[in-house]
């Protein structure tokens, strides 16, 4: 179901702050019932995101039922060598989804 | 004739209680369920403190006409150095049925404390962005959003 995406630019300056865009499909489905049945549905949000740079948390998100779904997320990182990012989402089904882009510093 | 009449009161009188009984298990189930208020949440972040206005630029649009899906973005004036940053950024909605939205959380390597995401809003509202600081401080910034839809499935 989820299937993140995500921009990154390709290369910066050193020092330079950037921009990074995330989105990933996802419900975020707050706990509720079926119209029809009655029968409970179960809260499944994605619940905390990470964003890493060579292994390193530098932005992190704590999200309850209040983000939309298809969580949309941008943020900046000052860019101080080339190197791999890792987005992480993790959800109340115990599902973890990544994505990764690599950057060059010029 | 008259033991029969106490038994009675007896059985009412149980009644009464038992029914006082689960009005008050009633009270306190909705009471869990219910959303926990605003100013809740926020003396929670805040740990008591009252935030300062200022610092923090809360950009919404004024009219949603979907409240399923409002572009938010926060901006907090920081220097963002080791020394002094922004350490996180939290949304409260307050009149949505779960108050806190999410909260963000930066370090000195963010650059600028800066989030852009998109939230739901159940109706019209004045929206909270309250920042905590490195060296404790918290502030706070505000945004009116009039919502045409709500977006709460409501």
């Amino acid at each position: 179901m989820a299937k993140p995406r995500v921009r990154v630019p390709k290369k910066a300056k050193k020092g330079e702050i950037i921009e990074i865009k995330t989105l990933i499909k996802h419900k975020m489905q707050r706990a509720t019932k079926d119209k029809k049945t009655g029968k409970p549905i179960p809260r499944n949000i994605i619940h905390t995101f990470e964003a890493k740079f060579n292994g390193k948390a530098f932005f992190t998100g704590n999200w309850d039922t209040g983000i939309s779904a298809d969580p949309y997320c941008a943020f900046n990182h000052r860019v101080q060598e080339s190197g791999e990012y890792e987005f992480v989402w993790k959800d109340d089904a115990g599902k973890t989804y990544t994505a990764k882009a690599k950057i060059e510093v010029a | 004739m008259s033991k029969v009449r106490i038994e009675v009161l007896d059985r009412r009188e149980f009644l009464i209680t038992s029914g006082a009984a689960v009005a008050a298990l009633v009270a306190l189930t909705n009471g869990a369920l219910a959303k926990k208020p605003a100013t809740e949440v926020l003396n929670e972040l805040t740990k008591g403190a009252k935030p300062a206005e200022g610092k923090v630029k809360l950009e919404m649009p004024e009219i949603a006409e979907n409240g399923a899906k409002v572009r938010t973005k926060i901006t907090v004036e920081s220097p963002m150095t080791p020394e002094d940053y922004c350490k996180s950024v939290a949304i409260i909605a307050p009149k949505n049925p779960a108050t806190f939205v999410g909260k963000f959380n930066f370090t000195p390597d963010s650059g600028r404390a800066y989030v852009s995401t998109n939230i739901r809003l159940a109706e019209t509202q004045e929206v909270w962005a309250v920042a905590e600081m490195s060296d404790g401080k918290f502030y706070i910034g505000k945004a009116t959003v009039k919502v045409t839809v709500g977006g709460c499935g409501g």
